[in-house]
């Protein structure tokens, strides 16, 4: 948070535009995210293909669902089915009385009811931890970040400041060039970090919820088996689901471990099964 | 005039902190009685699902005459029972009789293959779920508001307004190691 803000403000005045520009970048910013916010839930639903889940045809995954929000006092969310056999869930809308929990026909079918407990449990945990709302803001900031970062090197291109150049303006200059190509990359990692210690955060929540913390590790072993890639997702949405849906297959490098939204799965079983 | 005036900014703190606690304390009562009032829901569904389930193993094993009183003595113990110790001690007894109902079940193959069994045992078993995490969030409401009557200054307050302790939930040890049978 304090980064983005100190990025923003070397950019700005960089640019000698002063904190006026930054307002507009952020308002946009905001505006934008702000959409995705109010209407994003029933936005995802649709573009997976999901279906509505029926107590009769999917007793498990309803009655799991009904229970746990029972456990946390939080009204039951919508619950959808992706008719898809790869393994996976995630859990989306901006507050408990809005949550959607979408699992798809394959982990529904391959779990037992202690590891699909495990699961929903973590789902329902990003609900109730407002890691929806949170994504939110660290999107709206990263964004404008990314706004600012691309009118910067217009501006230069333009030569648009020549005419106010003053005396720290030198240097910040410099600063905002590197900046300006380093932002974008920054702030992703940024945002992955924070959602891949929501994950760890939500693993722990979840144990919590169903006093089993063993039903998740076995269902994360099971996870990790399953190497089929899920078409509806989109890297939009890849930080919602409970693993990775693209199975990055192995850059394993520790390099490629600032790009993942989720922590490495043996490090969450190990976790989970130290509790 | 400056003594007089920290006694009364005084009073005005010590008069929002007893409103703030006391309206803490009447919403924590609240949320247990709808706490308690779910387990009661699912306990009453939990014995409404038994009759039938003793007439689908009745038709099969005419002859375990004993297991089916047992079954339905638990059960109407259950449904007059009052207040959580009874009815959780009732709601153990009664998981005990259905543990040797479902070991009778097992002698008859036939039973155990018919639809309808099988989802009673189904709804069964997501009504002992539902007893457990709806006693979960009870016991936790619960413990939140028995210890914020005993604190320190609280406690002062909560006597003179007469919030008594409430009474937890609590299930037996044979109960806990059942949630740890793997299937």
């Amino acid at each position: 948070m304090m980064v983005i803000i100190l990025v923003a403000w070397v950019l700005g005045e960089a640019m000698g535009y002063g904190s006026g520009w930054i307002m507009t970048a952020l308002i946009i910013s905001l505006l934008v995210n702000l959409g995705s916010y109010f209407w994003g839930d029933q936005l995802i639903v649709t573009m997976s293909g999901a279906r509505p889940a029926d107590r009769k045809r999917d007793f498990d995954f309803f009655t799991v669902a009904e229970n746990l929000s029972m456990a946390a006092g939080n009204p039951k969310p919508k619950l959808y089915v992706i008719d898809d056999t790869a393994m996976n869930a995630f859990a989306t809308g901006r507050d408990p009385q809005h949550a959607i929990v979408v699992a798809t026909s394959g982990i529904l079918t391959r779990l037992d009811r202690r590891e699909l407990e495990g699961v929903i449990a973590h789902e329902l945990s990003h609900i109730k931890n407002f890691d929806i709302r949170l994504l939110l803001v660290v999107t709206v900031l990263v964004g404008t970040l990314a706004f600012l970062a691309d009118w910067f090197l217009r501006s230069l291109w333009w030569g648009g400041r020549s005419r106010e150049r003053n005396r720290s303006g030198g240097v910040m200059l410099l600063i905002g060039i590197v900046l300006a190509i380093l932002t974008p990359l920054l702030a992703t990692i940024i945002k992955l970090a924070i959602s891949r210690q929501r994950e760890y955060l939500a693993d722990a929540s979840g144990a919590l919820l169903t006093r089993y913390p063993e039903g998740l590790a076995k269902a994360l072993e099971k996870l990790k088996g399953d190497h089929e890639v899920l078409e509806a997702a989109t890297n939009a949405t890849a930080h919602l689901y409970i693993t990775n849906p693209f199975k990055d297959k192995d850059f394993g490098a520790w390099f490629a471990g600032f790009f993942n939204t989720h922590p490495p799965i043996e490090e969450r079983i190990k976790r989970l099964r130290a509790m | 005039m400056p003594v007089f005036l920290i006694f009364g900014v005084g009073i005005v703190l010590i008069v929002l902190f007893v409103w703030s606690l006391y309206n803490n304390l009447v919403t924590l009562r609240v949320r247990i009685k709808e706490a308690w009032s779910q387990i009661d829901v699912q306990l009453k569904r939990r014995a409404d699902l038994i009759p039938n389930l003793v007439e689908s193993v009745k038709s099969y094993a005419k002859h375990e005459k004993e297991v089916f009183e047992n079954v339905t003595k638990a059960r109407s113990v259950l449904m007059s029972a009052r207040g959580p110790h009874e009815k959780a001690q009732a709601d153990n007894m009664l998981t005990g009789a259905l543990k040797s109902l479902f070991a009778v079940a097992e002698a008859y193959p036939n039973l155990r293959a018919s639809e309808n069994f099988q989802q009673l045992q189904k709804e069964l078993s997501d009504t002992e779920d539902k007893v457990a995490y709806s006693r979960q969030f009870y016991n936790s409401v619960v413990m939140e508001y028995n210890t914020k009557i005993i604190v320190f200054p609280n406690s002062m307050i909560a006597a003179q307004f007469g919030f008594k302790s409430e009474e937890f939930f609590a299930a037996n040890e044979e109960e806990r190691k059942k949630v740890e049978v793997k299937f």
